[in-house]
């Protein structure tokens, strides 16, 4: 049941969506049409519109993995995101003449590093004070929205000062980009990450530790001699890591410059992409193309049938919500097998 | 009055403002977590709430737009209980997917409903009430005594909750459940049926909260207009340490903390608004750190 579970949620979270559209009084056949179109219709809308659209998606859901399978429940990665993508945009701007390599590398370290920050306050106050993270780096996210409006407006604003935005950043600090299309460097970045947190969570003794400590703090550390703060708090800052990664690679590849409302919430649509994925790395990617593909086509929908884009989020719940149902399911009836 | 007077009146009468649909969604969470649920579907069922109140009030009135909100806080609710407690789903993840598909649904009926103008000038709204008499109380009396009725409905819900959380058998069970559900299905609880009605009811709640934002405190409807305000009043539970009267003084905690940008405007200095934005989430996480230690959730939150 595998791959089954979510192909057929797929399904049905379109029917539904069908459904809705044909009773609201939109032409149902049109609508999901121009989603595929947008989705899948050409190369270009496949390269240009899907995949750049998956690519934050992907990476934002690796961290968002990495921190549930250790029992860390980061939903704080918006705001990770965006301190990446402010890190991104200051050394971005301050990086022309060097060669390319350099640039580009700086950039993304940068934005590494300052995902990783973001999540130590979080670390910190769960490790000495026991303040649920839950809690904390979901109202970081709104601390770090208001950063980015502060600094658009001050420090990184355009040299004109009228918009609030910043400079595009240097040439040699962008991604670059697949020929005739929009997209950039930034799959293989995902795809290279997913495969190596595979290895990590699959093949070694961390991982392992990791997985134990998700699955029971108590048991891993009284049988395992796992010391699971420590894992929970490497977790969350790799999980910052990640998501703070994404913000550059949307800056450096996609935007070029940094801008509020610059994630339409891909922070929190991650969460959706690696749960529906079972926090596992490669079922992640292809989780995350799938959402990418939704929006990409609900651009499309929203330009070709007049239908509101925001609907394809109703999809994404039904989505999940039947995966989850599934799952339940199948572990209940597992259960009720080693019972009897 | 002097000029500082005044500024205080309006700030606290500000504070109180925007501290009540966050009062009315932590008071209902609170009902929620003591049964042992967290419902981060909080954002999601406050949003329909609040596109609930806008087509109620627009179609027969701001009074029919409560009322309509609750109902539709309380259906979604059920909806969350139905998969996290009848299938025994993880709440974490369907409280986010019912966020997710609540700000799809909102956001595609109100265009469908008002289409790009919006409901806007239309929306009949509710004022405030002034209380005969304490209304006139110095400093205090605009901030409590005239406020509209979402306000004096969160302030008379909250001795009602600590009451029947406290004082009433139906409470003893409600919060069994939450600190044990295991021993108090042994001592005759039926837990599945406390914790979805605890979840419902705190469903109303989040659905009052979300009419009283479009209908005494904002006066349209947005799309995603509760901006974080759902999982605000989650932070506002923890911070209240699970109790009806800590959830009070931080909602009002809160509240003070975002009113504070309106004085520092009026009193023309020249900070970015930018950091008073941030101000609240701040002193929460501070207060949070403080508080904690000493509070202890319900040892069965979270657990299907």
């Amino acid at each position: 049941m595998a791959a089954r579970t979510p192909l057929l949620a797929i399904l049905l979270g379109l029917a539904v969506l069908a459904g809705g559209l044909q009773l609201a009084g939109y032409d149902a056949a049109a609508a999901l049409t121009s989603l595929w179109r947008g989705a899948f219709g050409s190369w270009y809308a496949f390269s240009s519109a899907t995949l750049v659209r998956a690519v934050p998606l992907i990476v934002v859901g690796l961290g968002i993995a990495l921190a549930f399978r250790g029992g860390a429940l980061n939903i704080g990665a918006e705001g990770q995101f965006y301190a990446g993508a402010i890190a991104a945009t200051w050394v971005g701007l301050h990086v022309a003449g060097r060669p390319a390599v350099v640039a580009v590398t700086a950039v993304l370290v940068a934005a590494l590093l300052a995902g990783a920050a973001w999540v130590l306050v979080p670390i910190w106050l769960k490790l000495r004070f026991g303040v649920l993270e839950v809690i904390s780096t979901l109202l970081l996210n709104f601390v770090a929205e208001s950063l980015v409006s502060l600094v658009v407006q001050g420090p990184l604003q355009e040299a004109q000062g009228i918009y609030p935005q910043s400079d595009p950043i240097a040439e040699v600090a962008r991604l670059p980009l697949l020929p005739g299309t929009r997209l950039h460097a930034g799959l293989a970045l995902a795809l290279i990450g997913a495969a190596a947190l595979w290895y990590v969570v699959a093949r070694t003794l961390w991982g392992f530790r990791l997985s134990a400590v998700g699955a029971g703090p108590r048991a891993a550390e009284i049988s395992g001699r796992i010391d699971a703060r420590r894992v929970t708090a490497v977790a969350l800052l790799g999980s910052g890591a990640v998501a703070g990664l994404a913000g550059g690679i949307e800056v450096s590849g996609v935007s070029y410059a940094l801008f509020q409302n610059l994630s339409p919430g891909y922070g929190f649509t991650a969460i959706a992409v690696a749960l529906l994925a079972r926090l596992h790395p490669l079922g992640v990617v292809a989780a995350g193309m799938l959402f990418g593909a939704l929006e990409a086509g609900a651009g499309a929908m929203q330009r070709e049938a007049g239908v509101p884009a925001v609907t394809v989020y109703v999809v994404e719940a039904v989505v999940i919500m039947v995966v989850l149902l599934a799952d339940t399911g199948a572990r209940r009836a597992v259960g009720a097998r080693v019972a009897a | 009055m002097t000029d500082s007077l005044v500024l205080l009146s309006g700030f606290l009468a500000a504070a109180v403002r925007v501290a009540t649909p966050l009062l009315l969604a932590a008071t209902g969470e609170t009902v929620t977590e003591r049964a042992g649920v967290m419902n981060l579907g909080l954002e999601g069922i406050m949003l329909g709430g609040a596109l609930a109140a806008t087509l109620g009030a627009t179609a027969a009135g701001p009074w029919a737009g409560l009322a309509v909100a609750v109902l539709v806080g309380m259906l979604l609710a059920a909806l969350f209980a139905a998969v996290a407690i009848g299938a025994r789903a993880d709440q974490i993840i369907a409280g986010t997917a019912l966020t997710l598909g609540a700000v799809g649904l909102t956001g595609t009926i109100y265009r469908q409903a008002y289409g790009i103008g919006g409901a806007g000038l239309a929306l009949p709204t509710l004022a405030p009430l002034p209380i005969p008499g304490l209304s006139q109380i110095p400093l205090l009396g605009p901030a409590l005594f005239d406020q509209p009725m979402p306000t004096y409905l969160a302030l008379l819900a909250l001795p009602l909750v600590w009451w029947v959380l406290f004082r009433t058998r139906t409470g003893l069970a409600l919060r069994a459940t939450g600190e044990g559900a295991a021993m108090a299905r042994a001592a005759g609880v039926r837990t599945g049926l406390v914790r979805t009605v605890a979840t419902v009811v705190g469903g109303g709640f989040a659905g009052l909260a979300g009419a009283s934002l479009v209908l005494a405190q904002v006066g349209t409807f947005a799309e995603r207009m509760t901006a974080g305000r759902g999982y605000v009043a989650i932070a506002i539970v923890v911070l209240g340490r699970w109790h009806p009267l800590g959830v009070a003084v931080a909602s009002l905690l809160f509240g003070a903390a975002t009113a504070l940008q309106y004085v520092f405007q009026s009193l023309g200095l020249d900070v970015p608004y930018q950091l008073f934005l941030m101000l609240p989430y701040g002193l929460t996480l501070l207060a949070l750190a403080g508080a904690v230690g000493r509070a202890r959730a319900p040892a069965d939150l979270g657990k299907a």
